[in-house]
C-alpha cells in the first residue's frame, strides 16, 4: 500500500463484510505524544480470540477465492516500521476494533493519501451503511457523519456523483482547516 | 479565510440533482441502468483500482451515461487487478481484467456504449460475485 488511505479503503471493507451497519474511522494526531492514531471500530458479528490472533498472519483468510489475506498484515507491517503497533480488541456478536498506531514523527511514517476520496468513495458504495469519520489534531476536530449527509439528500442517492464530488470537496477542506498532516 | 463546505452546500447540491431527476434517473430502476462493480480488495486497492473507480464515476457522469458505480470485494483474478465487472441491461456480467484509466475508457466507448466486446476480458463462468 502505498499511503495510509489505501489501508483505510481496505480495511473498512473488513467491516463491511462483518455484517456491520455502523463503522466508525477516528483518526488523532498528536505531535506532542508522537503518535498517529487510526482507529476502526464497527458493530458487526465480530470474531473470537483464535481468529483474532491469526487475522495478521499472510496466510489466514476467510475468502475462499484465494488463500492469502494481506489487508490486516501490512497495515501491521506500516505501523510497526514507523515504531507503532496494531492492536485488535473483539468479540463474536460485539464488533471489532482495530488500532493502528504510527510513529508521528518517525521518517517511515508513510504518506496519509486522499483520506477525502476513499471515504467518498465507501460511504457511496455502502447506502445501508453508516460511517462517523472524526478526525482530530491539535489545531481542532472535525466529525463526518452519513446520518447527517443521508438526512439532508432526503430521497437523492448518496451515490449520485455529484453528491460524492461534494464529499469528497467537503472533507477535504474541513481537514486542511484543521491542519490535518 | 475562505469558505468551508458544508451540509448548507449540500441543500443546493441536493436541489441540482433533483431537478436532473426528474428528467433521467426517476425513470430508471437500477436494473435498467449499468452497473459496475470495481473489485476492492487489498490485491485491487494495491493495483490501482481506487483511481479506477474515481475515472468511472467522473467520465460516465461526463459522458451523460446513468450507471451505477460500486464496489466488490476479490474475485480470485489478483493477478489481473484492477478488474471490472461490468453488466450492461440485459446482459450477463462481464469482467475485465488490467484495468487502468486508458482500458477504462476503452470500455466506456466500446462496450458500455456499443456492445462491442474489447481484449482483456477475463473468461468466467459464473452468475454474479457473491454467488461464487
Amino acid at each position: 500500500m502505498k499511503d495510509l488511505a489505501l489501508h483505510i479503503l481496505d480495511i473498512l471493507q473488513n467491516s463491511v463484510t462483518a455484517g456491520a451497519t455502523l463503522i466508525e474511522l477516528k483518526i488523532k494526531e498528536d505531535p506532542s505524544m508522537d503518535v498517529y492514531s487510526v482507529k476502526f471500530t464497527d458493530n458487526g458479528k465480530g470474531m473470537d480470540a483464535a481468529t483474532v490472533q491469526k487475522v495478521t498472519d499472510p496466510f489466514f483468510t476467510t475468502r475462499t477465492t484465494r488463500k492469502v489475506g494481506l489487508g490486516l498484515p501490512l497495515l501491521k507491517q506500516n505501523a510497526e516500521q514507523s515504531g507503532g503497533r496494531l492492536t485488535i480488541h473483539s468479540k463474536p456478536g460485539n464488533g471489532t476494533e482495530v488500532e493502528a498506531i504510527f510513529g508521528y514523527s518517525h521518517i517511515d511514517r508513510i504518506p496519509t493519501g486522499d483520506v477525502a476520496g476513499i471515504m467518498a468513495l465507501t460511504v457511496s458504495s455502502y447506502p445501508s451503511i453508516e460511517f462517523i469519520y472524526t478526525h482530530n489534531t491539535p489545531e481542532d476536530t472535525f466529525i463526518f457523519d452519513t446520518r447527517e449527509i443521508k438526512e439532508t439528500l432526503e430521497d437523492v442517492p448518496i451515490s449520485n456523483p455529484q453528491v460524492i464530488a461534494f464529499m469528497k470537496d467537503m472533507i477535504r477542506e474541513n481537514l486542511e482547516a484543521i491542519k490535518a498532516s | 479565510m475562505t469558505k468551508i463546505t458544508s451540509l448548507a452546500d449540500l441543500r443546493r447540491i441536493k436541489s441540482d440533482v433533483e431537478a436532473k431527476m426528474s428528467l433521467r434517473e426517476r425513470s430508471e430502476t437500477p436494473e435498467s441502468m449499468v452497473q459496475i462493480r470495481v473489485a476492492m480488495a487489498t490485491c485491487g486497492i494495491a493495483s490501482g483500482a481506487k483511481i479506477v473507480m474515481e475515472y468511472m464515476i467522473d467520465e460516465l457522469e461526463k459522458r451523460n451515461i446513468p450507471a451505477i458505480v460500486t464496489q466488490t470485494g476479490c474475485m480470485g483474478y489478483c493477478y489481473a487487478e484492477p478488474t471490472v465487472e461490468i453488466t450492461r441491461p440485459g446482459h450477463g456480467p462481464i469482467v475485465f481484467g488490467f484495468v487502468d484509466s486508458k482500458k477504462a475508457d476503452q470500455i466506456i466507448e466500446k462496450y458500455i456504449k456499443n456492445g462491442e466486446l474489447l481484449d482483456g476480458i477475463i473468461p468466467v463462468n459464473y452468475e454474479n460475485i457473491e454467488g461464487k
